[in-house]
């Protein structure tokens, strides 16, 4: 009995290793802001990290993400936690539309802030819709309930489509 | 073969003939004539108050804003016959809160965003299209457009048409040709500015303002000239006395308004340079004191606690002077506004007996919920009553005309603050009054919310939101949410009320046939009588309507009433842009009232136009 539970413990261990994986050194920010975006690695090394989408979570609403997208319902930018993507769901593409911007109206934020911080706001952004593992996504909000939690959400099919009759 | 006498006898009856018709081109000529001078002269009278010749120069009808139409042949008694005589799709998706114009035998249409311009010629009985103009504003325009990307309509002066953009550009185009004539560029999109608003023209004076009081911008009244486009003043509504265009002239009711600068000194330092104050909404004219009357829009960023002090002018009304912009008078509704209560509503103005005294008075019902009713001379509060359920105050006093807060829903950092009647939207956003002289009513359309809210802390970043408040709205005392109210401003009461299930985002239409018009968010246009509120006639249009009605008289003759549908707006935003309602905050906290709009109605704008048989 307590070899399973001495079993269990180290597997909770494990998994909580990796739900918490910090990296304390950070690559510096690019300074200036890039004409062009260099290639990117396609794994987003905070997808899978419970700390690095809390860090997302709360950039969100540091550079006004939750002004425009709401807490993924959208105003007035698209809602996030739907299954419609205007750009692509995958980490690159919703990187892309961070740093470099969209047509209809999404601002550049390349070269304004950190690459990494870009990523957790990826990987976060990407949670809203279930899109990360389940036991990393954040559980609770520090303000207002005004939606269930990114954890409860249950994984939208992603759809890369414009929603009907947007010009 | 004819004789001699018979060639010279056809001769002349040849030059008789000739002389004849000579003398007939020359009464056809000056018939012609006597036409042009009879047309070009009631044109311009036109501008004056809205005709008996039955034409629409501007979103609001009439100067005084009265939105009151003297035709009459459609009336109480025959309404139920009203029938669409034809209908035009603008192609657009989004909110169309336009008031279409009609010139002469021309109907102007503004859409929204990407904002084309449409004439349609109403001689054949419809509307066949005369010209299109696109003025392709910045795609990117769209994303600093905080409620949707809506045009509230044109204006007409002297052969112009003259409407803004979202990107903000004010442009004028020929109205016979759809030729751009000029085009301004009036504000900058990268610091969050748009402009949605419907100018309005006074003399050679085009009065616009900016949108983008959610983004931190500072908000500004231009006036343009009407010949050139060049700005000839700018009056901010924030910053020093000389910004504001607050001079010698300046003489402002209330003593504690007569200090310098307080559009610095009621702020934060610097924080009046990103504090709001946006013009999107209407603006008055009263020809015989030469003065514009004109609101002034919230502060930024909603959160409080980051903009101590009275926050002047924000939700403020000014009379200005319009041909300098100089102002004459201010009175700020909402000192230190905490709920979103921008002031850009309409002035309706009227002279009125009011305590047995004759005044020349405007009327306004504004956001925070009071029906103000002001001296248009002074700037004197007569009266402020609440049409609607406010409990965030607790009345104005007439001494001072300061507003009495309820202190229990102001707004803390960090905690929830619940049941906030009005909500953001107010008890009323932009949708406009009309006034009927004969039932000496005004009708207003107005929503039924209320909020729970939490303030926290938002930084400035140029060209993004700068709200700090999260918000979540529902409906109000009842159940419904939205309201048509016919308002005595004489006896400062509630003659009669309606109730509609969704918000009234639609303007209302009075006319001399005691019918009122307005229309509603589940698709229905509806003719009620104006002096009971009684449903007279009601039409189901393709998509929610959230456009102002109109009515003129057409080539034929004919009375007809016209209004845009195509569901939108800051209400309508969960349809038009697709919005999630399973994030209660979504759309600054709207979407949550409006999660079963969605089942009533599909985006897309149709302008209709009805007739009797």
């Amino acid at each position: 009995m307590s070899r399973v539970a001495a079993l269990a413990c180290v597997m909770l261990a494990l998994v909580a290793c990796e739900r918490e994986h910090r990296r304390f050194s950070e690559v510096a920010p690019a300074s200036g802001r890039p004409t062009h975006v260099t290639p990117q690695p396609s794994r987003n090394p905070a997808e899978g990290n419970a700390w690095a989408i809390a860090q997302g979570k709360q950039l969100y609403e540091a550079y006004n993400c939750n002004g425009c997208h709401a807490n993924g319902g959208g105003g007035m930018g698209p809602a996030l936690m739907d299954a419609t993507w205007l750009y692509g769901s995958e980490p690159q593409d919703v990187y892309t539309s961070i740093v470099e911007g969209r047509p209809n109206g999404m601002p550049a934020f390349g070269g304004r802030i950190p690459d990494v911080q870009v990523w957790q706001l990826v990987a976060y952004v990407r949670s809203m819709s279930g899109q990360t593992r389940f036991d990393v996504r954040p559980a609770r909000s520090d303000h207002m309930r005004v939606k269930e939690s990114e954890q409860a959400r249950r994984p939208e099919r992603p759809v890369t489509a414009a929603p009907s009759g947007r010009p | 073969m004819p004789g001699a006498q018979e060639i010279v006898d056809w001769w002349n009856a040849g030059r008789r003939r000739h002389r004849r018709r000579v003398a007939a081109l020359g009464v056809a000529l000056l018939v012609a004539l006597l036409t042009i001078i009879v047309a070009v002269h009631s044109d311009h009278h036109a501008l004056a108050a809205v005709g008996e010749d039955g034409q629409w120069l501007r979103a609001a009808g009439d100067y005084a804003s009265t939105r009151y139409s003297p035709l009459a042949q459609i009336t109480a008694a025959n309404v139920r016959q009203l029938r669409p005589a034809w209908s035009f799709s603008t192609g657009g998706a989004r909110g169309h809160e336009a008031a279409p114009l009609v010139v002469g035998d021309t109907m102007y249409v503004v859409t929204p965003y990407p904002n084309v311009v449409y004439a349609l010629d109403l001689r054949a009985g419809g509307g066949t299209v005369r010209w299109k103009y696109e003025p392709k504003p910045a795609a990117a325009a769209q994303g600093v457009a905080c409620c949707d990307v809506v045009n509230r309509g044109a204006a007409y002066a002297d052969g112009r048409v003259v409407f803004n953009t979202l990107d903000a550009h004010t442009i004028a185009v020929d109205a016979r040709t759809g030729r751009e004539l000029w085009n301004t560029k009036l504000g900058e999109i990268n610091r969050g500015e748009t402009m949605t608003m419907a100018p309005l023209i006074v003399r050679d004076r085009v009065l616009v303002g900016n949108s983008g009081g959610e983004l931190g911008v500072r908000g500004w009244l231009a006036g343009l000239d009407l010949a050139t486009g060049a700005v000839a003043w700018r009056a901010y509504s924030t910053g020093p006395d000389r910004d504001v265009l607050i001079g010698r002239a300046f003489r402002p009711f209330y003593a504690a308004d007569r200090v310098p600068n307080l559009g610095v000194t009621t702020w934060p330092a610097e924080a009046w340079r990103i504090g709001g104050g946006t013009m999107w909404g209407w603006i008055s004219y009263d020809p015989e004191l030469d003065l514009v009357y004109h609101g002034t829009g919230n502060p930024g960023p909603w959160n409080p606690d980051q903009r101590p002090g009275d926050n002047k002018w924000t939700s403020a009304i000014f009379a200005r002077r319009p041909a300098t912009g100089e102002a004459v008078w201010a009175y700020q509704l909402s000192p230190h506004d905490l709920h979103d209560y921008d002031g850009i509503n309409e002035q309706i103005l009227l002279d009125l007996d009011i305590k047995g005294r004759r005044r020349k008075v405007l009327v306004r019902p504004d956001r925070n919920g009071y029906v103000y009713v002001m001296d248009r001379a002074t700037g004197e509060v007569l009266s402020a009553t609440p049409f609607a359920h406010v409990n965030t105050s607790k009345g104005v006093d007439l001494a001072t005309g300061q507003l009495s807060l309820n202190d229990e829903k102001t707004p803390v950092l960090g905690k929830v603050v619940r049941d906030i009647c009005p909500a953001a939207p107010g008890a009323k956003d932009w949708q406009p009054s009309a006034w009927s002289p004969r039932t000496g009513l005004l009708y207003v359309p107005h929503q039924n919310l209320c909020m729970d809210v939490e303030s926290v802390e938002t930084g400035y970043i140029a060209g993004t939101p700068f709200v700090g408040m999260n918000v979540r709205m529902y409906s109000g005392p009842g159940g419904h949410r939205g309201e048509v109210t016919a308002w005595d401003p004489v006896n400062a009461r509630a003659a009669w009320k309606l109730k509609e299930p969704f918000p009234v985002w639609s303007g209302a239409l009075a006319t001399a046939g005691d019918v009122v018009f307005y229309g509603t968010m589940d698709r229905w246009f509806k003719a009620v009588d104006a002096k009971t509120g009684e449903l007279l006639w009601r039409f189901q249009t393709a998509s929610g309507i959230i456009g102002q009605p109109i009515t003129y008289r057409g080539p034929d003759g004919k009375q007809y009433v016209a209004v845009l549908d195509g569901v939108g707006g800051w209400a309508g935003a969960i349809v038009s842009a697709d919005l999630d309602p399973r994030d209660t905050g979504a759309a600054l906290g709207f979407v949550n009232a409006m999660r079963d709009l969605p089942a009533h109605t599909a985006k897309g704008g149709t302008l209709w136009v009805f007739a009797l048989p």
